[in-house]
């Protein structure tokens, strides 16, 4: 396998020929097999990609595997801290984290625009590369298809991942419980933001960096360490918010949680403050929410900081009302969190 | 962090939560006017803190509120249009007008864009020559000096495909409806801060006067709120009427007068429709005739049609602090933040969503 740092920094496609995509590129002909060869197997390179075949056949070993499948859609294609390629990887490779299994095998499938830059494509692509080596995934098949121009945003992505899971512990909402902890893996909010204000140029957000990142090392820490995890889930879209809601109702159990508590960069806040935009509301792409067994969260914790030391305890599982999600206020004041409505919206004024 | 934190320390919002306890001697009942602030109280968690006797009600000061349904719908009917690219501030989006709403305009094809300020749909008119640019100038006095400046900028550039949809409102003649109305149970206002940082607080001695009421204005923090509220209660208590600033780290008794200046040439003061109160004399803007040729209403010939709000819904009696959320019996059920029957519900300034969103009563 090559390592990331040797793949070529620039399209090996002869790009004086075609420097754009065209519509043959996804037409099954000389030019979809030039695309493939130069640009996908030379960046994803691995034995199982270079079988050839229709599908990738793998070893899989007896016991539990986890399958999953995400579509990675972002405008700007790249921002601040990554691009839609590490999106793609991180993505699939954390929802297989949250599982509990190990993130093995990916698939990428490619709509692009016609007229695409292949130079941006190569970018994506080597982008994806670095990102599954951090990860520890292979990229073993995947498929190509061009639109027209102006029927897509330059490059939409689809990744499937398979992962194994390696331990006995169930992770799943029903086994949350009166006590638990309520942890979160670092600063929330990072991500939407650099994509917001990459998008719309807001100069003053462009020193926040997306937070996206592959989350399973956390995660086998915590498992190897013997930690006892109820349940695990990525902040994507709705952010904390939705996630602390999600689970809350997943569990039948109320969440309490305080605000002071819950790690946000001075940059997110103040951003935040300025657009009218409520943090534990913004999307991440590298953070988790973790609900452990009282006992552990102490251990949780100190694993969680050697990976990020904004981690935090941020609340607590109760038996009062089912699916509520409870915050108290810098102030002292409480109030329920409620689910987002799924537009982020900036207030006027 | 700075200019914030110093604003939320939780040892200080008890300091004056304990303050208020020991002023307050009888039942009163204070409006804040701004929906800002409607946002603040419900968030940090405000109103349980204070003691029982301390009522507070939510004023009609949320601009995404009291846009009339009309109103909304001229905007649909302008976005839709195929040559129009229609900007607008973003929580505008998911207000219901009579049929549809502005996010579902844009699913079918119209070019809906959310900005930040007036002023980058001035620079987009400038980049999209063959484009009509309609900017939705909602808001009080607040947004009011950004969208003059817009429209001051657009006739300067000599942007004739530029123009502006007018549903300003003013908060002086909104609070002396609420004052005059013979069920009024107000006693004391928080007057909101960011209005008068553009038009200074000259407005509200003739009211506390003539109405006997006092006015704090008052910020955003929650401190700014509790140390507004105090100073509220303990006038109320002294048996004064008076007009003070709580929030005078951002208000000048003069205000911003480049801003009135500019306002004062790019708008004239017209009687304006409120959603759910209706018309009140003298409580908004339109354009001056100077101005007028940027006026959306008149580019696009827009006919001057009313519209009935839904049955069901009393976001008019919430608005003017008659009634809270949780008394309609649509709150909660037929009407939620996903599917607003009434304007208080659609805005997170609103009243109806700010308490559905924060402080929902349990389902009986």
């Amino acid at each position: 396998m090559k390592e990331a740092g040797a793949i070529e920094p620039t399209c090996p496609l002869p790009l004086n020929e075609h420097p754009r995509i065209r519509l043959a590129h996804g037409g099954g002909g000389r030019l979809m097999q030039q695309l493939i060869e130069e640009v996908f197997i030379a960046a994803f390179d691995n034995p199982v990609l270079r079988g050839g075949h229709d599908g990738a056949v793998l070893e899989l070993l007896h016991g539990r595997s986890v399958m999953t499948t995400d579509s990675y859609v972002v405008r700007p294609l790249f921002f601040p801290g990554g691009d839609i390629g590490a999106l793609a990887v991180n993505g699939t490779v954390n929802d297989l984290a949250m599982c509990g299994a190990k993130p093995l095998f990916l698939t990428a499938s490619f709509i692009l625009e016609e007229g695409l830059e292949t130079e941006t494509l190569w970018r994506v692509v080597r982008s994806m590369r670095v990102a599954a080596d951090a990860a520890g995934v292979s990229i073993v098949t995947g498929d190509t298809k061009v639109v027209e121009r102006g029927h897509g945003d330059g490059i939409y992505i689809n990744t499937a991942g398979v992962g194994r899971i390696e331990h006995e512990v169930l992770v799943a909402p029903e086994r949350i419980t009166t006590g638990d902890a309520i942890l979160v893996s670092g600063d929330i909010g990072r991500h939407g933001l650099a994509v917001l204000g990459e998008r719309e140029g807001l100069a003053f957000v462009t020193s926040i960096e997306s937070d996206c990142a592959p989350l399973w090392d956390a995660v086998h820490a915590m498992l190897s360490g013997g930690t006892d995890i109820h349940c695990m889930r990525d902040a994507t879209r709705g952010g904390l918010c939705a996630v602390l809601n999600e689970l809350a109702k997943g569990s039948s159990l109320q969440f309490d949680v305080v605000e002071r508590d819950i790690p946000v960069s001075e940059g997110v806040r103040g951003a935040c403050e300025v657009l009218g935009l409520d943090a534990l509301q913004v999307a991440c792409e590298g953070r988790f929410v973790a609900i452990v067994a009282k006992k552990d969260e102490e251990r949780a914790l100190d694993i969680l900081k050697t990976r990020n030391e904004t981690a935090s305890v941020i609340g607590r599982v109760t038996d009062g009302e089912g699916g509520l999600v409870t915050i108290q206020t810098p102030i002292g004041g409480q109030r329920i969190l409620d689910m987002p409505t799924g537009e982020l919206l900036p207030r006027i004024c | 962090m700075k200019y914030v934190d110093e604003f939320r320390d939780p040892e200080a919002a008890r300091k004056y939560v304990q303050a208020i306890r020991e002023t307050v001697t009888r039942h009163w009942t204070i409006m804040e006017v701004c929906g800002g602030q409607t946002h603040a109280i419900v968030r940090f968690g405000i109103q349980d803190l204070l003691p029982e006797d301390v009522e507070l009600v939510h004023g009609p000061g949320c601009p995404v509120c009291v846009t009339p349904l009309a109103m909304i719908d001229k905007a649909l009917d302008i976005a839709a249009r195929d040559d129009v690219i229609f900007c607008s501030f973003g929580d505008m989006l998911r207000v219901p007008g009579s049929r549809t709403d502005l996010l579902s305009v844009r699913a079918e094809g119209g070019d809906v864009r959310i900005l930040y300020t007036p002023l980058d749909a001035v620079k987009i008119a400038a980049d999209n020559p063959d484009k009509q640019i309609v900017f939705f100038a909602v808001g009080f006095e607040t947004t009011a000096p950004a969208n003059a400046m817009a429209v001051h900028m657009a006739k300067f550039r000599r942007l004739e495909n530029f123009s502006i949809l007018v549903s300003h409102v003013l908060v002086p003649p909104a609070i002396e409806a609420i004052l005059s109305a013979p069920d009024n149970r107000v006693q004391g206002f928080l007057a909101a801060g960011h209005v008068c940082t553009v038009m200074g607080t000259g407005a509200y001695a003739p009211l506390a006067d003539r109405y006997d009421v006092p006015i704090v204005v008052t910020g955003f923090e929650p401190l700014d709120i509790l140390q507004g509220i105090y100073m509220c209660v303990r006038q109320l208590e002294d048996g004064r009427a008076a007009v003070e600033n709580q929030y005078d780290r951002a208000v000048r008794d003069g205000g911003n007068t480049q801003a009135q200046a500019l306002l004062r040439k790019v708008f004239r003061v017209v009687p304006r429709e409120w959603r759910g109160i209706g018309e009140i004399a003298e409580s908004g803007w339109a354009l001056t005739p100077e101005y007028e040729g940027f006026d959306a209403e008149q580019r696009f010939g827009l006919a001057n049609a009313k519209v009935a709000a839904p049955a069901a819904c009393i976001s008019g009696l919430v608005l003017q602090g008659l009634k809270k959320p949780a008394d309609c019996p649509a709150f909660g059920k037929e009407c939620t933040p996903d599917h607003p029957l009434g304007a208080t519900m659609v805005s997170g300034e609103g009243a109806c969503a700010a308490y559905f969103r924060y402080r929902r009563e349990k389902a009986a």
